[in-house]
């Protein structure tokens, strides 16, 4: 497990990062979310040990993050880059290498990444040759050469068109069904909802919400219901301590005692559907920031 | 836990070093134009070299130049030689003058054929040297200009510092491998690319002397070349850390002129200085202990038999000690200005212990 703990950064007198805690567990995609500025990427690369904390401690499997462990990090910063010139497979394998991996291996390593990003018959061209979607996928291979025990991944998705975001996807959660602990940032809310197990926002330099998906969606989602029944739904405003928030015809979304509008509508008829109502990531994310 | 040691992971850089630079057109055109011009500077003179001055000789004066080192055309009277002169045909004629001779030229006097006329008295050199001053000149200038080359050629490694941070493949590498190893596979990187063409060059330097007929200056090169080889190599680390820092400060390749300067300076001055005062020994003696200027000054010196080997030595010994001190000096500036982007970093930002 990935144990991030109270750390704090500042520029100057800005207060970028302040006491931010949270976890990564193994096997599990952790989403990252947070306005532009929140921290995001702050806290990235101090994970990474590309920035110094100001305070506060990084450790993985009980022991501190240092440079003796980092290199079985993946690592994909928030601007791209790896060397222009350099050609796609050379380039791959030669990270792998950096990393400690040895040649064979980094190769085999390399061909079968390519081959998963759809990217084989590109290999021996210089990576500025591709085109930026491409470059992207690169990126991706570049984090994930040597088999890294932990990844983190700023934006991985940004800039990619929606097949490609398929085939990075299933990338990625073969590495977590692996057991390996995936940190990814992101905006695109859609996407993190989809796609991760526990969720991580951040706000203004401090962590506004964190645990599981279906954790938070429980704690925000209220004593919201919708009902539909047979005819108009009216009727419910009606019903003692209950407060109608929409209605529409035969539907209807309310705040209340569940089970007292459920039996009362019972009486009255026929009942289709009844389910508390789960916020989307989208409404916790404004809710909690 | 699978991990890049230290040596594994400078060697890796500097492979990539190597093979990118050696990708590079820059690269071959530079050796090609070295080895053109090593010849060219050895050869040329001696294909173009001095021929006999040509002069014409009237009737009893004939007998005079005979023996001597000059292209004697005959002619038959002293208004055909005197024509002769001033049609530029030949440089001067010798004619009859009294019971002896005489020397006509146009507008200066031929020193180099009335040297040829005159019974010179015996010379004895007490210091005799087995180099004249023209083969000096073209040392110092062999000498100075492949300082220059490769100290230029050390720019490479400030460009591949500013593309490292320009296209935040920074981040990656630090996360991955330890600063110093970056900067020190950078360094070896070069330097070994550099000792090959340096081999190369002291190769093709005997070859050329050969071609040239200046065989028996080989005696006198090859040791001087054998002090150049590892003065050179400590000049080369010594500007290439600092090549680095200058790479490091900036973000940006545009950028990188506002840092250059004060390298440039350093692999421009020994050039400069030894061409200027490489006939006056006290100078020469001076510079030739002077860390920056000593890779050229010092095997001029030995080439030229003006210094003895101990001072060689310790002129090494000062150039590596000074190699030591650059280097841990320019591995905490490039350490603290590789990760900081934007603006030129300042010299004491980049020196100021990590935030």
């Amino acid at each position: 497990m990935l144990t991030v703990r109270g750390i704090s950064r500042s520029f100057g007198d800005h207060r970028v990062l302040d006491e931010v805690s949270f976890d990564v567990k193994p096997g599990r995609m952790t989403g990252f979310l947070g306005a532009n500025g929140s921290g995001k990427t702050t806290t990235m690369r101090i994970v990474l040990g590309v920035l110094a904390a100001h305070g506060g401690s990084v450790s993985w499997q009980g022991k501190p993050v240092t440079g003796q462990n980092r290199p079985q990090f993946g690592y994909m910063p928030e601007e791209r880059g790896l060397y222009p010139k350099m050609k796609v497979r050379e380039q791959i394998t030669w990270l792998g290498r950096l990393h400690g991996v040895d040649r064979t291996v980094a190769q085999r390593n390399t061909d079968q990444l390519l081959d998963d990003l759809e990217l084989t018959d590109r290999a021996n061209d210089r990576l500025e040759q591709l085109s930026l979607g491409n470059q992207q996928r690169v990126q991706i291979a570049a984090a994930l050469v040597h088999d890294p025990d932990v990844l983190i991944l700023d934006e991985p998705f940004s800039g990619l068109d929606p097949i490609a975001v398929e085939t990075v996807l299933d990338v990625l959660r073969k590495r977590a069904a692996n057991g390996v602990p995936v940190l990814f940032s992101s905006h695109q809310l859609a996407i993190v909802e989809r796609l991760c197990d526990d969720v991580v926002i951040i706000s203004k330099g401090r962590i506004a919400a964190n645990g599981s998906r279906e954790e938070l969606r429980r704690t925000h989602a209220g004593d919201r219901y919708e009902i539909v029944v047979a005819e108009d739904a009216g009727w419910i405003r009606d019903v003692p301590g209950t407060t109608l928030l929409e209605l529409d015809g035969p539907r209807a979304v309310f705040e209340s005692e569940p089970q007292r509008v459920l039996k009362a509508a019972l009486e009255r008829g026929e009942v289709r559907s009844f389910t508390p109502v789960v916020p989307t990531l989208d409404e916790i994310f404004k809710e909690v920031i | 836990m699978a991990r890049a040691s230290f040596a594994q992971a400078t060697w890796l850089v500097a492979e990539r070093e190597m093979k990118t630079f050696v990708s590079t057109k820059g690269f071959w055109i530079g050796f090609v134009a070295t080895i053109v011009g090593l010849f060219a500077l050895t050869v040329l003179p001696t294909v173009f070299g001095d021929d006999d001055p040509k002069v014409a000789a009237v009737g009893s004066a004939v007998q005079a130049v005979q023996g001597k080192q000059l292209d004697v055309r005959e002619v038959a009277d002293v208004q055909a030689a005197a024509d002769l002169v001033r049609a530029d045909e030949v440089k001067a004629a010798i004619v009859p003058d009294g019971s002896g001779i005489k020397v006509l030229a146009l507008n200066d006097p031929p020193n180099d054929v009335i040297r040829q006329l005159v019974a010179s008295p015996p010379v004895e050199l007490l210091e005799a040297s087995a180099v004249n001053s023209g083969q000096r000149f073209v040392t110092v200038l062999v000498f100075g200009l492949v300082f220059l080359m490769f100290g230029m050629g050390g720019a490479a490694i400030a460009q591949s510092t500013v593309t490292e941070k320009q296209t935040r493949i920074v981040e990656i590498l630090v996360s991955t491998v330890p600063v110093r190893a970056l900067l020190a596979g950078k360094i070896l990187g070069h330097t070994i690319l550099t000792l090959c063409q340096v081999v190369v060059l002291a190769l093709a330097a005997p070859i050329a002397l050969r071609v040239a007929g200046l065989a028996e200056l080989l005696a006198v090169v090859v040791p001087a070349l054998g002090w150049f080889v590892p003065f050179l190599m400590l000049g080369f680390v010594l500007i290439s850390s600092m090549w680095a820092v200058a790479g490091a400060l900036v973000s940006r390749q545009e950028d990188l002129g506002s840092t250059m300067g004060l390298v440039m300076l350093a692999v421009m001055g020994p050039y400069f200085g030894v061409q200027f005062f490489f006939d006056n020994p006290a100078v020469l003696a001076v510079m030739s202990f002077v860390p920056f200027t000593a890779g050229v000054a010092m095997p001029v010196r030995m080439f030229a038999q003006q210094a003895q080997p101990w001072e060689a030595l310790v002129s090494l010994g000062l150039l590596a000690a000074t190699v030591v001190v650059i280097l841990l000096v320019a591995s905490r500036l490039y350490t603290g200005s590789l990760l900081q982007t934007g603006a030129r970093v300042k010299l004491s930002r980049a020196w100021a212990p990590a935030e």
